[in-house]
């Protein structure tokens, strides 16, 4: 390889460089206009120039849009993103395990999975709020038949943050943890796990002992996957959610009735959590594989 | 989304193990019956329901159906509103998709055949990824000081005296709505393309220059056909998000252009549902057509 780095690069490798370099500017470049337009001083408004520096619409964010509050949505969303990232990861590494066994309905259950990652998200999330609906009609049909007044009364819906906006979120975040699972165990190779076995291992000392540390680094992956991918989840959440709402959807609605940079604040304030998560779980995986080659080492 | 190999399943299991298997998958498999197979029997079999103002009626009728193909019959007026909002999605699927595939695909060749270290390769792909994980919204609203009426464009315009009055197609019109799917769902073409690139056989790269081949007869003849699984996947992921889209038509739309989603949405938060229903069959109906005209494609090429 030493030999190619030498050779001049060709033209074709500049205009595809420049093209390239411009693609990253496409993607990155409106990020850091509204990151820098949320500091914008208390006179400024939604576009450039700025008027001052400052933090006052991060400080008009915490008092509350309108009648949104803000805390409370991004509690929620914090508290549905950990249920849903944990979920995931048991979830995904379970599975993973089992189609390395013989598993019979494995390909369906394969075809499955691929149908509900290309699912068109409205359809999915229609499909759960109607389930969610019939099954209040059927609880409220049973309670009036058993003529219990006060608890038909008192029952609400059972769509809700941990019910229905839970299972919508994981036919989008299970996908894709059983697809790097995959990625994972095409490469493992598992002449460890025998000679685990061969020393007297139980399937789960094999399992805690040799397997989850080999694949810890993706399983952290995974659930780095499961959060970020729930955090900003709106098409699916947006029927399947009942009174309450996530922090995305909120932003949603907000985004015709806000007119000043606190919205950018709060676009600020959502990409920041994201890198937060994502640095985390870098941090995490280089801890991981520092660990690991020590122990071999 | 890396891989969409069927894992290969080993030859020999103990006895016994098969059903430890399908212990580990249970709740993996339960969670996509309760909140997807389910669901979507739901969805066929109330699109069949009729309703009212408070409740929704058991029964079978086509009447959601034919109420929502109500006129189009007769073309003499123009299209109806269905066969126009459809008309509407399909058109920002084609343009969203092509945009995407030319984008994704160059993005994914550079990356693939003319970054030669695999350390900055990995860097490149990563920083290409990473605004998947950023919220869409976000993204979407970030375009508003770009874009705007007196946004940086129209400014930057108007200072080089290019233009007098500002321009105002820039947002909330199909010119946006395009703007940012290509924004948001490029990432989707360069990642299956770029895992297919890398799969291929770089020793074919040589073969065809050294038979005399041209880059770009190389590229059509050897890389295109080479990353088929991959442009078809990219493919699949782009035309399915835009059709169902709400989200990105509504926001970046300025909530004025029509979309099937759209219709959905809005004919759930009234509590229509199976006229909701109805249109969410069809939709489904439609995107299965055209991911089955895809896989087609490919197969009647690989023939010829």
């Amino acid at each position: 390889m030493k030999a190619h780095i030498r050779e001049s690069r060709p033209a074709s490798f500049w205009l595809l460089a420049i093209v390239f370099a411009l693609f990253v500017l496409f993607m990155y470049g409106p990020m850091f206009v509204i990151f820098i337009l949320s500091f914008q001083g208390p006179e400024g408004g939604l576009t450039f120039p700025m008027r001052g520096v400052s933090l006052h619409w991060f400080y008009k964010l915490a008092e509350g849009l309108g009648v949104v509050d803000i805390g409370a949505a991004l509690w929620r969303s914090l508290g549905l993103g950990v249920a849903v990232m944990l979920c995931t990861v048991v979830l995904s590494v379970l599975a993973g395990l089992a189609f390395r066994k013989r598993l019979a309905g494995g390909n369906t259950l394969f075809f499955i999975v691929v149908a509900s990652l290309i699912m068109p998200s409205i359809i999915v999330s229609l499909g759960i709020g109607l389930e969610f609906r019939l099954i209040d009609n059927s609880i409220k049909a049973v309670l009036e038949w058993l003529g219990m007044e006060s608890a038909l009364e008192g029952y609400g819906t059972s769509l809700g943050l941990f019910t229905s906006a839970l299972g919508a979120h994981l036919t989008w975040t299970l996908p894709f943890g059983l697809l790097i699972m995959f990625a994972v165990f095409n490469r493992f190779n598992p002449a460890y796990e025998e000679a685990a076995r061969d020393l007297g291992a139980t399937p789960w000392q094999g399992f805690a002992h040799v397997v989850l540390p080999l694949i810890a680094p993706s399983v952290v992956g995974i659930g780095m996957f499961g959060f970020t991918l729930s955090w900003d989840e709106i098409a699916r959440t947006s029927q399947a959610i009942g009174d309450v709402n996530t922090l995305p959807l909120e932003l949603q609605g907000l985004t015709s009735t806000v007119t000043t940079p606190s919205i950018y604040a709060l676009g600020t304030l959502t990409t920041v959590v994201s890198f937060v998560v994502m640095g985390i779980t870098l941090a995490l995986v280089w801890a991981l594989g520092r660990g690991r080659k020590g122990r071999s080492g | 989304m890396s891989t969409t190999h069927t894992p290969t399943l080993p030859a020999a299991a103990a006895p016994g193990r098969g059903i430890a298997a399908w212990w580990q998958a249970a709740p993996f498999t339960l969670v996509f019956a309760l909140f997807f197979l389910i669901p979507l029997a739901l969805i066929v079999m109330v699109s069949f329901w009729d309703f009212n103002e408070y409740e929704l009626l058991p029964g079978f009728t086509f009447k959601n159906y034919f109420s929502i193909f109500e006129g189009c019959g007769d073309t003499s007026e123009g299209l109806c509103v269905t066969l126009k909002t459809y008309y509407s999605t399909l058109k920002f699927s084609f343009l969203v998709w092509l945009i995407t595939l030319v984008v994704g695909f160059t993005v994914a060749y550079f990356l693939a055949f003319h970054v030669r270290s695999s350390g900055m390769q990995t860097l490149l792909f990563v920083l290409c990824t990473i605004p998947f994980w950023t919220s869409n919204v976000i993204r979407m609203i970030s375009w508003v000081p770009l874009l705007g009426r007196n946004g940086l464009v129209n400014q930057t315009l108007i200072g080089m005296n290019l233009i007098e009055t500002p321009i105002e197609w820039l947002l909330f019109s199909d010119f946006s709505v395009v703007l940012a799917f290509v924004h948001l769902y490029t990432m989707f073409m360069i990642v299956p393309i770029f895992n297919s690139m890398m799969r291929i056989d770089r020793s074919l790269i040589e073969a065809a220059s050294d038979s005399g081949a041209s880059g770009w007869q190389t590229l059509w003849n050897v890389i295109v056909p080479l990353s088929r699984t991959g442009i078809i996947i990219g493919s699949i992921f782009v035309i399915t998000i835009v059709m169902g889209d709400f989200v990105t038509i509504g926001v970046m739309g300025g909530q004025q252009i029509a979309s099937i989603g759209k219709i959905i949405q809005v004919q759930t938060s009234y509590l229509q549902f199976p006229l909701a229903a109805a249109n969410a069959v069809i939709l489904l109906a439609v995107v299965l057509m055209i991911i089955w005209g895809l896989t087609r494609l490919v197969d009647i090429r690989k023939e010829l």
